[in-house]
């Protein structure tokens, strides 16, 4: 008889409200402390005497540049990487992330027409860029949607075919558009393309906080069914799974989610692939412990990398995407070659 | 007679090949049913009909005196559980994680688990011999394993019926007698309904109490194990002429083909 390897820490079965508010927990008082540290750390010093002592240019320093900057790497973050567990149970496949549909370059689509169109206005609080950015995430979510369903059904396959073509379709849009550009615009593209975090105030971070938390609730209702419907769809439905609602509904979530955050931050990689992975290797795939955990380290890693982006070479800064793929990368090999005995 | 599941007329095509072309037949509550037939004459396509898992019949099939068709699949899954012919995770899911599934259907919390789904897992693991492999990462685990972990997983749902789509094709002979002699176990002991797809003849008489043959998508015989198996019907069946032997141990027949 072959003899599998134990998971480390065991995991028998059953989840109790003690691991999972010790698992949990454990992780969002990790996310707490990263965004209460954080907003201190830059290329000028400020101390909280002078932050709390009125208009001094640190109280400015640290409540209009910086504390938003962290709370809203927070939420981007942590719906990447919330996206990039959906996703991967959904389809199936632990090498998908929030970006395998095509949200993300239907998003830059969006951005580069009003980049090129010269539409670099602020309409409400949120610059066109963004408005622009997130109507390419939207319609792309549908496109995709309506190209793989058949007859009610959502084959994975199709769904992957259809995110990946469409990848590719707007890819090469997107390269005319660039070519077609000026050189001004052509380095707002690229630099869109990057991803950063500087964009967002406090008014996008308020507007969008209650919709990510609401989103990351709304997902532990359903959580306990990603278990079989990330093993197999006959497997979930024969476990009473209604497999095309719970589907549908993580489908929209996940891309909604990435859509969202991606229409202010830009496509920011590797948070929605590496998260998950870690999270997963070291607690486990129930998704009742993977979803808020992935949320809260997934939030504390991208603050991380944007500190490490705003203050390596300051008072220069480099693109969080550079950070989040040089970080993670390394770290994510690493961690693959001491657990190479476990599949997954 | 306390009819379980009763189908009539039933057919069923893939694209434009019809793989059932008209079934009928009653199953009754207690019965240990094997399911026999080719390669493609629709073994699995039946089973996975009655699993709930393939819509778009024709024909009716009832289910507890309810058309399938009305039942949801959660109402569906607390009383009939299906076993793969063989299953692999993505992710590394436990032994334990994977026959925690089972309760899926009879949750009533969202998060948690309760002490009464951890007491039906430990028992269904006790009764497959699996509980030694709870923290064992699922896909390291030997195929013999991995079913009967399968089998727990299905036995957590505490279903009246076990559909198995030949569970033991990749076990070996010491594994498939261990796998059939639960079945018979939850058959003698706690009345359940099993109804199981295999391709060894000789197994299905051994344990079933009533074979069903199919061959391309029709009944060809139905009846205890003595009834089917003579050389007439298995010629029909499979196209083989065969010796009919009694079992020495008195369990019925033995067929060896000879041609």
């Amino acid at each position: 008889m072959a003899v599998g390897a134990t998971s480390f820490p065991q995991r028998n079965g059953g989840l109790s409200a003690a691991r999972f508010l010790g698992v949990v927990g454990l992780c969002a008082v990790f996310c707490l402390i990263v965004l209460l540290v954080t907003p201190w750390l830059g290329s000028t010093d400020v101390t909280w005497r002078n932050v709390l002592a009125g208009a001094s240019p640190d109280r400015e320093i640290f409540f209009v540049a910086r504390l938003p900057r962290v709370l809203f790497g927070a939420l981007v973050g942590g719906a990447l990487a919330t996206a990039g567990v959906l996703f991967q149970a959904i389809l199936r496949n632990s090498l998908a992330d929030p970006f395998t549909l095509g949200v993300s370059a239907g998003s830059s689509l969006g951005a580069f027409i009003a980049i090129w169109l010269g539409l670099e206005t602020v309409v409400a609080g949120i610059p066109t860029t963004s408005v622009a950015a997130f109507i390419g995430a939207f319609l792309t979510i549908l496109l995709v949607f309506f190209i793989a369903r058949t007859s009610g059904a959502i084959p994975t396959f199709t769904l992957i075919l259809a995110g990946v073509t469409l990848n590719f379709i707007f890819f090469a849009v997107m390269m005319f558009i660039h070519y077609a550009a000026n050189f001004n615009q052509s380095y707002l593209m690229t630099r869109w393309t990057m991803g950063a975090l500087d964009s967002a105030d406090m008014g996008t971070v308020l507007g969008a906080a209650p919709f990510v938390i609401g989103c990351l609730i709304g997902l532990m209702w359903i959580a306990a069914q990603l278990n079989p419907l990330s093993a197999g769809e006959d497997w979930a439905t024969s476990r009473g799974v209604d497999v095309r609602r719970v589907k549908t509904f993580c489908y929209f979530i996940a891309s909604i989610l990435t859509g969202a955050v991606t229409a202010f931050s830009g496509p920011i990689g590797f948070v929605g692939l590496i998260v998950p992975h870690t999270v997963r290797l070291v607690i486990g795939p129930d998704h009742r412990l993977l979803i808020p955990a992935s949320f809260f380290l997934g939030s504390a890693f991208l603050v991380l990398c944007d500190t490490a982006a705003r203050t390596i070479f300051a008072p220069t800064e480099i693109p969080v995407g550079v950070i989040t793929a040089l970080l993670g990368g390394p770290f994510f090999i690493a961690l693959l070659k001491r657990r190479r005995g476990d599949l997954w | 007679m306390n009819s379980l599941f009763h189908i009539s007329n039933l057919q069923f095509a893939y694209s434009s090949s019809l793989v059932l072309r008209g079934l009928s037949t009653e199953i009754a509550a207690g019965e240990f049913v094997g399911l026999i037939g080719p390669n493609g004459a629709g073994k699995s396509t039946l089973l996975k009909i009655m699993a709930g898992l393939l819509r778009g019949y024709h024909g009716s099939v009832d289910f507890s005196g309810k058309s399938l068709s009305q039942w949801n699949s959660r109402d569906l899954a607390k009383r009939v559980a299906f076993v793969p012919q063989e299953t692999h995770m993505v992710f590394p899911f436990t032994a334990g994680e994977i026959v925690m599934m089972g309760r899926l259907p009879h949750r009533a919390g969202l998060v948690f688990d309760s002490p009464r789904d951890i007491d039906l897992t430990g028992e269904a693991m006790a009764l497959t011999d699996t509980a030694s492999l709870a923290s064992k990462i699922f896909n390291q685990l030997s195929g013999g394993e991995r079913q009967r972990v399968v089998l727990a997983s299905a036995l957590a749902q505490n279903p009246d019926v076990l559909l198995l789509d030949e569970p033991t094709v990749y076990l070996d002979l010491k594994h498939q007698m261990q796998f059939y002699d639960i079945l018979e176990r939850l058959n003698a002991e706690r009345r359940m309904t099993i109804i199981s797809v295999t391709h060894d003849v000789n197994l299905a008489a051994r344990y079933a109490r009533r074979m069903i043959a199919v061959r391309s998508g029709v009944f060809v015989a139905d009846g205890s194990p003595e009834e089917v198996l003579t050389p007439h019907h298995l010629y029909d069946i499979f196209e083989i002429t065969a010796t009919i032997l009694q079992r020495p141990d008195g369990r019925g027949s033995y067929i060896i083909p000879t041609a």
